[in-house]
């Protein structure tokens, strides 16, 4: 990657030379590909709908699943973006509601119902994934839970707010190009 | 050198890369005794500002001893001069830069076709920005090159520390450009929104330029209570209305002056619904900022007030409403700082004791340890409001 951010430098930029270690932390990357396979799976759904309720044996469902697609697609978006965590829990809501459809096709009378323990068993695995994904993004990018640290004593006035209040007007002047309306009358 | 470098978003790493040389007569190359991270530093890792590319060194808040001067730069500077060097770099020669308007100036954009074609018309070249202003390497990284050294300098007298004068490279000169351009008069409210280093900049601003009355509103606590330190009525707008208590603190006129110090990324939350709205629309590439305050200010301004917006916006903006503006005849007054236009009067304020800058400044560490503290800036963990880095 070092060698296309050098070629597409400008003449006379510092080129990487060697790259140190990056911002991105376990959970992000974590997010980043739960993102990624969750839009690969929201179009799969999306684009394969009639199939897959076929082959789970619910082919009633087939517009559920198609609209799953699209949920998927959403959770994917937001996990790749700066707001992980809630794509994360989005993520997790979303496996709840598939289990809960992949329940129904676990019925004895279904002839696919192989094919949906299968799935099922996917999903919670993934919905493990998941779980743990959301709680090291929780931890890592919240704020702590203690009292904040104490800056009451900043005024940034080493004579205090008082003396400091109104001091530039003695010297200083708004330049013309800035001043507002006069009073008229 | 070492130097924190952009690989994409949210990824910032301390890579080692080449030494910058002097390129043009004018340049000069400093050895950065200390950068900050600015808070539109956090726009550029969010990938929120277009046109960086991988490989761009970040910064723009650095200062340092000259070491190298260009044939061009005629005695303005020598070796071993301290320096803070303003984030817009400007020749000091062109029409802008003649009326004080140094951030748009016309010479120093050396990527002016880029900027034309997405502004109309380009500004001024910034440091460790986007390639919109001229994708100059910043200043986050043990040495700079300083395109127009000499200009684009502040001396620095002895006697002050560099945590005493960094900050002239941005933040300060910044809430400074912010309150000075709502021409504030005695009598007047000044409402600001935002408490991050700008935000605090800004107040000590207002306040030395005489406002009855500066409110701050923000809900992060530690920086509600450094605002309130340095004079500010503050307003935690998780717990109240905004509206309902600047109306009530000016006798239900609403405040003369209105200072955006939030720029693009307003938070996002429950209380505040549209920025829900604006968050989905970002994400979605229908919308580029998220203009809540904009909004607000607008709404609550006292007819005929001043608007003036510091915070950094990137593009385009939805639901703002320009009916009350119109019709409340507001000023709009926003930009980016020109700096060096104020810094010679800030120097001499800082000299005297009137301020001290260094009082925002809550984390100082290595040039090393850089990437992991975007993270905590941007997660405001560890009650952090300002990163200095020592390279």
């Amino acid at each position: 990657m070092n060698l296309i951010a050098n070629m597409m430098r400008s003449k006379g930029d510092p080129k990487i030379r060697r790259s140190g270690p990056s911002s991105l932390s376990a959970s992000d990357r974590m997010a980043r590909n739960l993102g990624w396979f969750s839009i690969a799976l929201g179009l799969t759904e999306m684009v394969a709908g009639r199939g897959i309720a076929r082959a789970l044996g619910m082919p009633d469902k087939e517009a559920l699943i198609r609209g799953y697609g699209l949920r998927e697609i959403s959770s994917g978006m937001l996990c790749l973006s700066i707001d992980k965590k809630a794509g994360l829990l989005s993520r997790i809501a979303g496996d709840g509601l598939d289990v809960a459809l992949l329940y129904q096709g676990l019925d004895r009378h279904n002839p696919k119902r192989d094919n949906v323990a299968l799935a099922l068993a996917m999903v919670v695995g993934i919905g493990v994934l998941d779980v743990a994904a959301t709680k090291l993004a929780l931890a890592q990018h919240g704020r702590d839970p203690g009292p904040p640290r104490d800056y009451s004593n900043r005024s940034g006035f080493p004579g205090g707010v008082k003396a400091a209040r109104g001091r530039a007007r003695e010297t200083f002047r708004t330049p013309a190009d800035m001043r507002e309306n006069p009073v008229v009358a | 050198m070492r130097a924190l470098v952009w690989h994409g978003k949210e990824d910032i790493r301390c890579d080692e890369v080449d030494d910058p040389e002097i390129e043009d007569p004018r340049d000069a190359i400093i050895r950065v005794t200390s950068c900050a991270i600015c808070g539109s530093d956090l726009h550029l890792f969010h990938n929120l500002i277009p046109a960086m590319k991988p490989g761009d060194i970040m910064g723009h808040e650095t200062m340092g001893e000259v070491v190298e001067v260009g044939s061009g730069v005629n005695g303005k500077l020598k070796k071993g001069d301290r320096i803070v060097v303003p984030f817009t770099i400007f020749c000091g020669e062109c029409e802008q830069c003649r009326r004080g308007n140094f951030s748009v100036c016309e010479t120093t954009n050396r990527k002016k076709h880029l900027a034309e074609k997405v502004f109309g018309h380009a500004t001024g070249g910034l440091f460790g920005y986007s390639h919109l202003t001229g994708g100059y390497s910043g200043g986050q990284a043990e040495y700079l090159r300083v395109p127009y050294a000499d200009t684009t300098h502040i001396k620095v007298p002895d006697g002050l520390s560099d945590e005493q004068v960094l900050f002239l490279s941005d933040i300060f000169p910044t809430g400074w450009q912010a309150a000075v351009q709502c021409d504030i008069q005695p009598t007047d409210t000044v409402a600001i929104w935002g408490c991050g280093p700008v935000g605090q900049m800004t107040i000590r601003s207002a306040v030395l330029l005489g406002a009855k009355q500066v409110v701050a509103i923000d809900c992060v606590p530690e920086r509600l209570a450094m605002a309130q330190a340095g004079g500010a009525v503050t307003i935690d707008f998780e717990d109240e209305s905004v509206i309902e208590r600047l109306n009530e603190l000016t006798g239900g006129k609403g405040p003369e002056k209105c200072i955006d110090a939030t720029g693009m990324e307003s938070h996002v939350s429950p209380s505040q619904p549209d920025t829900l709205l604006d968050r989905a629309k970002q994400m979605l590439l229908l919308e580029n900022d998220r203009p809540h305050v904009l909004r607000e200010m607008i709404y609550v301004c006292r007819p005929a007030g001043v608007i003036s917006v510091p915070g950094v916006y990137s593009g385009l903006i939805d639901k703002l409403p320009m009916g009350i503006a119109m019709n409340k005849g507001l000023t709009f007054r926003m930009g980016q700082t020109h700096v060096n236009r104020w810094t010679d009067d800030l120097l001499r304020r800082i000299e005297e004791g009137q301020i001290d800058p260094s009082f925002v400044i809550t984390h100082t560490v290595g040039l090393e340890d850089g990437p992991e503290m975007y993270k905590v800036f941007r997660d405001k963990q560890d009650s952090c409001i300002k990163v200095v880095l020592k390279p």
